[in-house]
């Protein structure tokens, strides 16, 4: 990895997304790359949008992604696509997990869940996927572990041994839960 | 061995490594996690937060005076709290080092401004370093220490949001003992600001500042970087990273130590360059300061802005002049998720209360603020900590009897020890007859639960005496004190409007922990659900704002024919049980399977 290589994650707090670029983060740094990560904090509790930059390569200057030039968006939720539009360029790979989840606004009735939209935007892109993580999750018997889910879909972007996602992912978990989250990486490879 | 750290974890680190004996802090974002990691990780270090920043810099002080090494962390805005102590403790110096951490929140994630906290070092004539990523960070504060014990200085390190709060890889290293004996140390000339004293002192600050120019002149925390001569980039901390980005083949001077500026090693590197930019975020610290050494800018605040954080697109943006075109451009008003108080916060009930009696709210600093957010929109006045109650009290004195029944001052339980107890005593002191309330939720909540001293437990966890706010109250001449629950609301309406109608000042507690604090919380409560069919569609429950209710709109009648607008549902994995809208609704369609009482514990 010459240049460097950056990963935006999206999502909703509560989803696990600071895990799962935690886990990219350390299973990149042990392959022997550098890596920085950033996120905010702070007021965005649960509920607020969260987003995590992931920047891999030889030399990694910015904790942040420059706009136009992520080369991977994950969203955790569909609706947060909508959110980093400018950060893609037209060879932005776009992973999306097939879940609404309605903001204060739509629960309130005052705004609308911007379906069409989704639709349209998602139509721009030269390599789009929408995947069932949390539906996946969910027939696991745990929707938390989707975005153990989404981890085994982006690993397999990235030439790295499978075995050290799995010992990175295991090492962050009590033992109870190590089952089902080996299940859940197991179904995020086999996705798409 | 490398691993992954915060910003602020590898302060914590650089803490442990540099032999620091003694931390202190009051939790602010983005500065937290440095004590917590302090606490957690390291034993060595004593750890403590303190009621506030100027009691965590005096705590400090006094560590350093008998010779220990002692770091004291907070954000941007707790300097100023601190700014007392700090401005004279530059008279002072210490004898064990002293390193101030400031974590500055430029662009406003959490914060109330975004001042730059350059300007205290050239204030209080104290050196500053300024880390740009988590090795840094790390390597700064060991560095902060020397530098500290060699001038005989308090030092800042500014850390901002984007380095605090970023992951990077950073090399552990062993911890070395600070070399300094811990003992007594009598010094009156030293320690004593009389003014006898503090003109010699004063004396003192400026030989040493002298001094640091000249060290700064050879401190290898200032490099340069040789590329192409046709740019040079003068450039510090987070700025660098991003600079860097953009500019890979300019030249840069990267000033590690942003206070003094080291004016020979500025004057040769503009001599080598042919255009000179000067990028750094927030204010124009360094462009103004080579202005004054006349050293011709040729980029600088002139294009780049002085509001918000920098990032690499906008500086790309403002020095190339061109402006991005995007492949996608962000679509607008796609619905905001705003943060929001939690289904089951104590706060709810008091906002729903202060709405409906159309009462003005001065406010204060925590989660409680976003009461000022719709639906509730029921707190109207945020500045700093604890400037509630002297709101409070200024309006009870400035509106006389017409404002009475009008207003009230909400403050949390770790604000209110914060700042709130001298604006209390002032409140009766000074004959108000201003209502106010200690919005009491047992911990620092916006931050992420820390303790202090009212929750009964110390940074790390150990019991200790949790200060009772009715005795202090009473202690300050209050007469009508009373300690009510949120939860009920036909309760909380009759005490608060009885109270505000005194023409006595009256201090109301509000029962019942934070929703997320689990110590107190010790058993969940069965949700509660909507029997849609009976929902009439009214909306009352919606105006709680609660996360957990959601609205459905679907023109209809219910079943008893009833026409309705739609209807309301409660998302049972998100609900805690609080029954505010089992209160509201009007047609009993909310219900439970379980026991019915005000709040998540019973008997508050």
């Amino acid at each position: 990895m010459e240049k460097t290589t950056s990963v935006l994650m999206a999502g909703v707090g509560g989803q696990g997304i600071i895990l799962a670029s935690d886990i990219l983060s350390e299973v990149m740094l042990d392959a022997g790359f550098d890596v920085k990560k950033s996120e905010i904090h702070g007021m965005a509790q649960r509920g607020g949008s969260v987003s995590s930059h992931v920047r891999i390569g030889k030399k990694v200057f910015s904790p942040t992604i420059p706009k136009g030039s992520a080369d991977y968006l994950i969203c955790f939720e569909k609706l947060e696509l909508l959110r980093w539009l400018d950060f893609c360029n037209e060879d932005t790979r776009v992973v999306v997990n097939d879940l609404e989840i309605n903001p204060p606004s739509v629960n309130l009735g005052e705004a609308e869940y911007p379906r069409a939209l989704f639709e349209e935007t998602t139509k721009k892109f030269k390599n789009f996927t929408l995947v069932p993580a949390s539906r996946t999750a969910m027939d696991l018997g745990n929707i938390r572990a989707a975005n153990v889910v989404m981890i085994g879909i982006f690993s397999k972007f990235f030439d790295i041994d499978e075995s050290l996602w799995v010992d990175k992912i295991l090492g962050k978990l009590p033992e109870k839960l190590h089952d089902l989250n080996r299940k859940a990486f197991d179904s995020g490879r086999k996705l798409d | 061995m490398k691993k992954l750290l915060s910003g602020n974890e590898a302060i914590a680190r650089g803490a442990y490594e540099a032999g620091v004996t003694f931390a202190s802090a009051y939790p602010g974002t983005p500065s937290t996690e440095i004590l917590e990691t302090v606490a957690k990780e390291y034993p060595e270090i004593y750890a403590e937060w303190s009621p506030n920043e100027k009691v965590a810099l005096e705590v400090a002080m006094g560590a350093a005076f008998t010779g220990a090494r002692a770091m004291v962390s907070m954000k941007h805005v707790g300097v100023n709290v601190a700014a007392d102590p700090l401005m004279t403790l530059s008279y002072t110096g210490i004898c064990g080092g002293l390193v101030l951490i400031t974590a500055d929140d430029p662009q406003l994630y959490s914060s109330q401004n975004e001042q730059d906290n350059r300007n205290y070092a050239k204030f209080a004539k104290i050196p500053m370093l300024e880390p740009s990523d988590s090795q840094e960070a790390k390597d700064f504060v060991i560095r902060a220490f020397d530098i500290s014990e060699q001038f005989d200085t308090p030092v800042m390190v500014r850390s901002v949001t984007r380095v605090s709060h970023s992951r990077a890889p950073v090399e552990l290293k062993e911890r070395r003992e600070g070399t300094q004996e811990i003992k007594v140390r009598k010094d009156p000339s030293k320690y004593v600001m009389l003014p006898v004293y503090g003109r010699k002192r004063h004396v003192v600050v400026e030989e040493r500042f002298l001094k640091l120019k000249k060290y700064a002149e050879s401190i290898d925390l200032n490099k340069i970087e040789m590329n192409d001569p046709e740019t040079g980039i003068i450039t510090s901390g987070i700025s660098y990273q991003y600079a860097k980005e953009v500019f890979p083949e300019a030249s840069y001077l990267k000033l590690g130590m942003v206070w003094p500026l080291p004016e020979k090693v500025i004057r040769d590197f503009r001599s080598k360059v042919k255009k000179l930019y000067v990028i750094e975020e927030l204010d124009p610290f360094i462009e103004e300061n080579l202005k004054i050494m006349g050293i011709q800018v040729d980029l600088g605040k002139d294009v780049l802005p002085i509001c918000g954080e920098l990032t690499p697109s906008i500086i790309k943006e403002k020095v190339t002049g061109i402006p991005m075109r995007p492949f996608l451009t962000n679509p607008e008003n796609i619905p905001s998720r705003p943060p929001n108080m939690c289904p089951g916060c104590p706060h709810r009930g008091m906002f729903y209360t202060i709405k409906k009696l159309k009462l003005f709210a001065a406010g204060d600093i925590g989660c409680y603020t976003l009461g000022a957010l719709p639906p509730l929109t029921s707190l109207d006045t945020c500045v700093c900590m604890g400037a509630s109650i002297g709101h409070a009290m200024g309006m009870s004195k400035a509106l006389g009897d017409k404002g009475r029944g009008k207003f009230v001052a909400v403050i949390g339980d770790s604000t209110f020890i914060h700042s709130g107890m001298t604006g209390l005593a002032n409140v009766v002191y000074n004959k108000s007859y201003a209502t106010v309330i200690i919005a009491d939720n047992r911990i620092t909540a916006m931050t992420g639960a820390q303790d202090h001293p009212a929750s009964g437990y110390t940074v790390r966890g150990e019991e200790t005496h949790a200060v009772d706010f009715a005795e202090l109250g009473k202690a300050l001449g209050f007469k009508n004190i009373v300690k009510a629950n949120p939860y009920n609301l036909e309760e909380y309406e009759r005490v608060l409007k009885e109270e505000v109608e005194k023409d006595e000042p009256s201090l109301i507690i509000n029962q019942g922990p934070c929703a997320l604090l689990k110590r107190a919380i010790p058993k969940a409560k069965k949700p509660y659900y909507v029997e849609t069919d009976k929902c009439i569609g009214c909306k009352r429950c919606i105006g709680l704002g609660c996360p957990a209710i959601t609205w459905n709109s679907e023109e209809g009648t219910n079943a008893d024919g009833k026409k309705r607008k739609g209807y309301a549902t409660i998302e049972a994995t998100l609900c805690n049980g609080c029954g505010l809208c089992y209160q509201l609704c009007n047609v009993n369609a909310i219900k439970t399977e379980g026991k019915v009482f005000f709040g998540l514990v019973e008997n508050l």
